[in-house]
């Protein structure tokens, strides 16, 4: 269970990325958050991946709060960001250093083969495609079994076919350990096919606008008239914020 | 129906062959082609050797001022066959060597620490930048005074020389190594020491291993200047004898062993540093450095 209280986030030159940002994420549930670009989405991942603190507020994990990275959090940037003078299975293996030789070798080929690249576990990392590259980075994240994993907008780099391959991918891998999803995206298809719950985000500062559950059975068809019906609400709930903020900052 | 979900996945044996093609292209044609880009280094040194020969034996210049190549490979000869000649390339070799080495540690180390940490960096670095821009050539009466007329001195000017473009660029370098880099390490909770393992020093290795060259460069420097200050043996002092003794061919000759040596060494570190570099992906990177 991730608890984030009242999160406030000012960065140091003054401008406040997050305010007054609560949300609370059930263990093992898939949540896409969204909002336009300036709302504080990579801002709210970075502060509950520990890798940035907030100026007020807590984040709590099971119980714990959250100051520094922790194993149980894994994350996939935007970009693969693998080492490229390592080999793939070296790459992935980079999670789980602390681990005996054997046990990592282990572990390293079954992800390898759960996100379909066990054959290239040699190759370097420029010898990838972006989707592949992507995977070995899921399967970097992966492969220290986290509670929970963050995902800064993992596909928005690649093409349509490739992306709608691994967000598939991705619900497949899911359905193995559980993991709560926390998945930052601008793509409304891309939050509609895969979370449980969406949440809007309104920017400047970035806090919720709204958050609704998503009734849909996995799994789910973008040529859905249901589906569809679902991104226009979707989307004018995104201009609708996009425009309150408009309104906004012609006022003040 | 939805198309793009039914769309199957790629099979892993597809994937494979995105990515291989590269290398089995290129690998019949490899030798060949590497003996081209010799014989296109070896034009510019061969013509102007013959063209020499040739200027000498016509008498449009005088042997006695500038000794025809097979004089000087004949003297060459000489000094080898009275072992002489070896023994000042093994007393040379030492020195650079161990120069070398101790340069190497101590520019790594030093650049190392003033990359990563910034007060280090404030500390040493102006002291640093300061002794930098003092000639070599100063410093040699001190270090006799200090480290004796023998061995520690020469090795001692030498590693001054090697220290410094590695210290320099390896601590720039750090600097400037990929902010997303690091945060991986720092989301698997990196402690400093597996941060500057793991991440910055190898994502600095393709710079740190052209300054190693430059420090050897500059080694191969520092040891004549060490020579010059009352050696025994060692291809600076054969310099020097060969001046005192009026002998230009053994001036040559030396001349001739250095860049020899010097080449080939810097060969050799060249060579280390493809082997590490097969990873990088850049502009002409796999063009060998022969």
């Amino acid at each position: 269970m991730l608890d984030i209280r009242k999160l406030q986030k000012r960065y140091p030159n003054g401008f406040l990325a997050l305010a007054d940002f609560s949300l609370s994420v059930k263990q093992g549930e898939i949540l896409a958050i969204v909002g336009g670009s300036g709302c504080g989405k990579s801002t709210l991942l970075r502060l509950i991946a520990g890798l940035d603190q907030p100026t007020a507020g807590s984040i709590l994990l099971d119980g714990t709060t959250v100051l520094a990275p922790r194993p149980e959090i894994g994350v996939v940037f935007q970009e693969p960001r693998l080492m490229p003078w390592l080999t793939i299975s070296k790459n992935v293996a980079f999670g789980i250093r602390h681990l005996p030789i054997e046990e990592q070798n282990q572990r390293v080929e079954r992800v390898l083969e759960r996100v379909g690249l066990a054959t290239l576990s040699q190759r370097w990392p420029k010898e990838l495609s972006g989707g592949q590259a992507q995977r070995v980075a899921l399967a970097r994240a992966l492969v220290g079994q986290p509670e929970v994993l963050l995902l800064d907008e993992p596909y928005s780099a690649l093409d349509a076919l490739t992306r709608h391959d691994l967000q598939e991918h991705l619900l497949k891998l899911w359905v193995d350990q559980r993991p709560t999803l926390i998945l930052v995206t601008h793509d409304i298809e891309e939050a509609l096919f895969l979370a449980d719950r969406i949440v809007v985000l309104q920017p400047q500062p970035g806090r919720v606008k709204s958050s609704f559950p998503v009734y849909l059975e996995h799994p789910r068809q973008r040529q859905d008239s249901l589906f569809l019906e679902w991104r226009s609400k979707l989307l004018a709930e995104l201009n609708q914020a996009a425009q309150a903020h408009e309104k906004s900052t012609l006022s003040a | 129906m939805n198309q793009e979900s039914s769309l199957p996945t790629t099979p892993p044996d597809k994937q494979s062959q995105w990515s291989g093609g590269k290398e089995t292209i290129e690998s019949p044609n490899r030798w060949k082609k590497t003996g081209e880009t010799w014989l296109i280094g070896l034009l510019l040194p061969v013509t102007l050797t013959l063209g020499w020969e040739i200027a000498v034996v016509q008498g449009w210049s005088s042997d006695r001022l500038l000794p025809t190549v097979s004089t000087i490979l004949n003297t060459l000869w000489d000094l080898v066959q009275s072992g002489e000649l070896p023994t000042h390339i093994a007393n040379t070799l030492q020195r650079v060597f161990l120069g070398f080495v101790f340069g190497t540690l101590t520019g790594t180390v030093l650049g190392s620490l003033s990359g990563y940490w910034p007060l280090v960096r404030q500390l040493l670095d102006p002291t640093l930048q300061a002794l930098r821009s003092i000639p070599s050539i100063a410093w040699v009466p001190m270090f006799i005074l200090w480290f004796g007329i023998f061995e520690t001195s020469k090795v001692v000017l030498i590693a001054v020389g090697v220290f410094f473009p590695i210290y320099l660029s390896l601590s720039d370098a750090l600097r400037s190594v990929d902010r997303k880099l690091v945060e991986v390490g720092q989301s698997f909770r990196f402690q400093h020491h597996e941060l500057i393992l793991r991440i910055l020093l190898p994502a600095t290795l393709p710079t740190y291993l052209v300054s190693l060259r430059t420090g050897l460069g500059l080694g191969w420097m520092f040891v004549v200047a060490a020579e010059f200050m009352g050696a025994e043996y060692g291809l600076g002092y054969l310099l020097i004898d060969g001046q005192q003794t009026g002998r230009p061919a053994v001036i040559l000759g030396a001349i001739v062993i250095f860049a020899l040596l010097g080449k080939l060494t810097d060969w050799l570190v060249a060579l280390l540093a493809g082997c590490w570099l097969s990873w990088q992906d850049g502009f002409q990177t796999g063009e060998n450095h022969a």
